[in-house]
């Protein structure tokens, strides 16, 4: 592993206001973002995953708190000002949303979309940016690009949408993409066309991402490296090899399982893991998923375990220790 | 956009149609009639001048008479004030009303959505709380208390301004009659563009343009202020209507030469040819301006295809 880190989050907590009391969404989160590779989150509804993307640009909601370090090339961006943040934004660190039908401002031409950012972040003429436009628009392989900058985000279909996102993202090569869930709104066969531009243009561009998912499958694919979230917690990160071969904590093994396969006994049940996902608001004291786990011990529910290394920089946060019922297969 | 258009405009002529024969039928279904309020006529002459107005034949003799009058053009004679002609009424006071409402339209729009758009950026805070607090009030209290508190503010107490009367055009009369009806229709702007703003400004989209690390200002001007614009529309064709009746108010009080005095002196005297020229005036704009709002919808957004 390179020794430079683009983001080093340490012990973050992010806490939002709300009439039912505090809402923990992350706890005590540690992360190492490096340049060039490829960060899968997983996790479920609710485990805070997205949340932690929205920190590292400090776009979270304006109840929210964030406590702990974020820190980008050195520069630490919890309580970071308006100007510095909006520096980064856009220019350094870039963000892709889940729903490209929603995150495009209707009222507004693509094109506009498109340069506004590169217009705010480098000093260039409207010929120019409008230039790089048609050049970011080819990059994500949509067609007729000039026409396409005239348009309005309606006239596109999803998958058009999402490309334009990406394009507008990509449109100041940042260094970082943050992706947040960002082929859930598409259709399966759109789905896997843009995980496939965004390997394409992560290694064109040699930019790092981070992206936020609930789809393992997609994480073995292309993740370098994957962070699993619970209750606002990270349980356990490591390669993407570590996590989908030797995981060493229940719910990954939990989730791992409940992944549906090709070629399976079609009566046979799959699996899931019995219960809920915490609610935020009322975290219990020990370790969240201990009502749901099956190796659960009387101190799960007295302390929350810390990250603990396993081997190399494989981590995972439990204090069962033996193996796992039956041994992770290998996955096609 | 020109097609529906002339569509909206073939499709007002039924509309319309139905409320020249509904103030028609109702005004004549009312008792009384408009020479019965004067000293009374020996029954000779009573009929006599019945006959000349042709008030003496059947009612749908009179309701054919009146379309094909209308549709010439002509409103007919007032019965209450002898020899003037009902558009001569309109063309003397509808300008009047055309001034005071457009000044407090504009001043409505201006000022509603600023105080709106400033709310809402200071969402939940004292800043957001108080003005529209205040809004609150300003829609509640109707404008015939506001009009006579201002009069006792700034012209009775304070002499800045006049507290009435015309004097010939002279813009000074203008300012109270204009705040006092724009009052109402401002803090409804303000509370109407607060709310569509706080939504806008949660939504995915301008979060899109924070994350590309746009400022504020750019944000609120350039991705919001037209989305949180699309409520306001719609709100642009009553309001214009709320505020050509709620002129027949306010120059009562101000003793203004509008149209709204004849109207209501029409309605108590049964000054049949006037009340219903002017309600077909009213009914003609309210069908207007609904058209212009959503001709300025189709405008706004992209999405909508006229």
């Amino acid at each position: 592993m390179t020794s430079e880190a683009l983001i080093e989050v340490r012990s973050l907590d992010i806490e939002f206001t709300t009439p039912d009391g505090l809402v923990r969404a992350g706890t005590g989160l540690d992360l190492d973002i490096h340049a060039g590779e490829f960060v899968g989150i997983v996790g479920e509804s609710g485990s805070g995953k997205s949340q932690l993307l929205l920190a590292l640009l400090g776009l979270n909601a304006k109840n929210g708190r964030l406590r702990g370090s974020i820190r980008y090339r050195g520069t630490e961006l919890v309580g970071a000002g308006k100007n510095e943040l909006g520096r980064i934004r856009g220019d350094r660190i870039s963000m892709i949303f889940q729903d490209p039908m929603t995150a495009l401002n209707p009222h507004l031409r693509i094109g506009r979309q498109l340069t506004e950012g590169l217009q705010r972040h480098r000093k260039t003429t409207a010929a120019a940016a409008r230039a790089r436009a048609v050049e970011m628009l080819r990059a994500v392989h949509l067609t007729e690009p000039e026409r396409r900058l005239d348009q309005y985000p309606h006239e596109l279909s999803g998958g058009m949408r999402q490309r334009v996102m990406i394009a507008m993202a990509l449109i100041c090569e940042p260094e970082l993409i943050l992706a947040d869930e960002p082929t859930t709104a598409l259709d399966v066969t759109v789905q896997a066309q843009i995980l496939e531009l965004l390997q394409e243009l992560r290694q064109r561009f040699g930019t790092a991402v981070v992206m936020v998912t609930h789809d393992l499958g997609v994480v073995a694919q292309i993740a370098d490296r994957v962070a699993v979230m619970y209750g606002g917690r990270i349980v356990e990160r490591g390669d993407v090899d570590d996590i989908f071969y030797r995981s060493r904590h229940p719910y990954t093994e939990g989730l791992r399982r409940a992944i549906p396969r090709l070629g399976e006994d079609r009566a046979a049940r799959l699996a899931t893991i019995p219960g809920n996902p915490p609610n935020l608001a009322q975290l219990p004291r020990g370790c969240p998923f201990a009502p749901r786990c099956a190796y659960h011990m009387p101190r799960c529910d007295a302390e929350m375990p810390t990250l603990e290394t396993v081997a190399g920089t494989h981590r995972k946060a439990c204090f069962y220790d033996g193996p796992l019922a039956d041994a992770p297969e290998v996955l096609a | 956009m020109l097609r529906y258009t002339l569509r909206r405009l073939l499709g007002a002529i039924p509309t319309m149609l139905v409320i020249i024969s509904l103030a028609f039928v109702l005004l004549h279904a009312a008792p009384g009639g408009p020479f019965d309020a004067q000293k009374a006529l020996p029954p000779e002459i009573k009929k006599s001048i019945e006959h000349t107005y042709h008030l003496d034949e059947p009612l749908y003799e009179q309701y054919g008479r009146y379309l094909v009058q209308i549709l010439h053009g002509d409103f007919g004679p007032s019965y209450q004030y002898r020899g003037t002609r009902v558009n001569d009424l309109i063309a003397e006071g509808f300008p009047v009303d055309v001034g005071i409402g457009s000044i407090a339209l504009a001043l409505a729009l201006i000022f509603g959505t600023a105080i709106g758009i400033l709310a809402a950026l200071r969402q939940n805070s004292v800043w957001d709380y108080l003005p529209m607090g205040i809004a609150m009030l300003g829609i509640s209290i109707p404008s015939f208390v506001i009009a006579p508190v201002l009069i006792l503010i700034f012209a009775v107490t304070l002499h800045w301004l006049p507290a009435g009367a015309w004097s010939g055009g002279d813009p000074s009369h203008l300012v109270l009659p204009a705040l006092a009806l724009a009052a109402p229709y401002t803090a409804y702007v303000a509370r109407l563009m607060r709310g569509s703003m706080v939504e806008v400004l949660g939504s995915p989209f301008i979060r899109t343009a924070h994350a590309k690390g746009l400022p504020l200002r750019t944000i609120v001007l350039r991705h919001a202020i037209k989305p949180a614009l699309m409520p306001l529309v719609s709100f642009l064709g009553p309001a214009v209507v709320g505020i050509i009746t709620g002129s027949i108010v306010i120059e009562t009080i101000f003793g203004l030469p509008g149209i709204g005095r004849y109207f209501v002196d029409g309605a108590l005297n049964r000054d049949y040819t006037v009340v219903l020229g002017v309600t077909i005036l009213y009914g003609a704009l309210i069908l207007l301006f609904n058209l212009l709002a959503d001709l300025a919808y189709a405008l706004l957004d992209p999405r909508i295809r006229l």
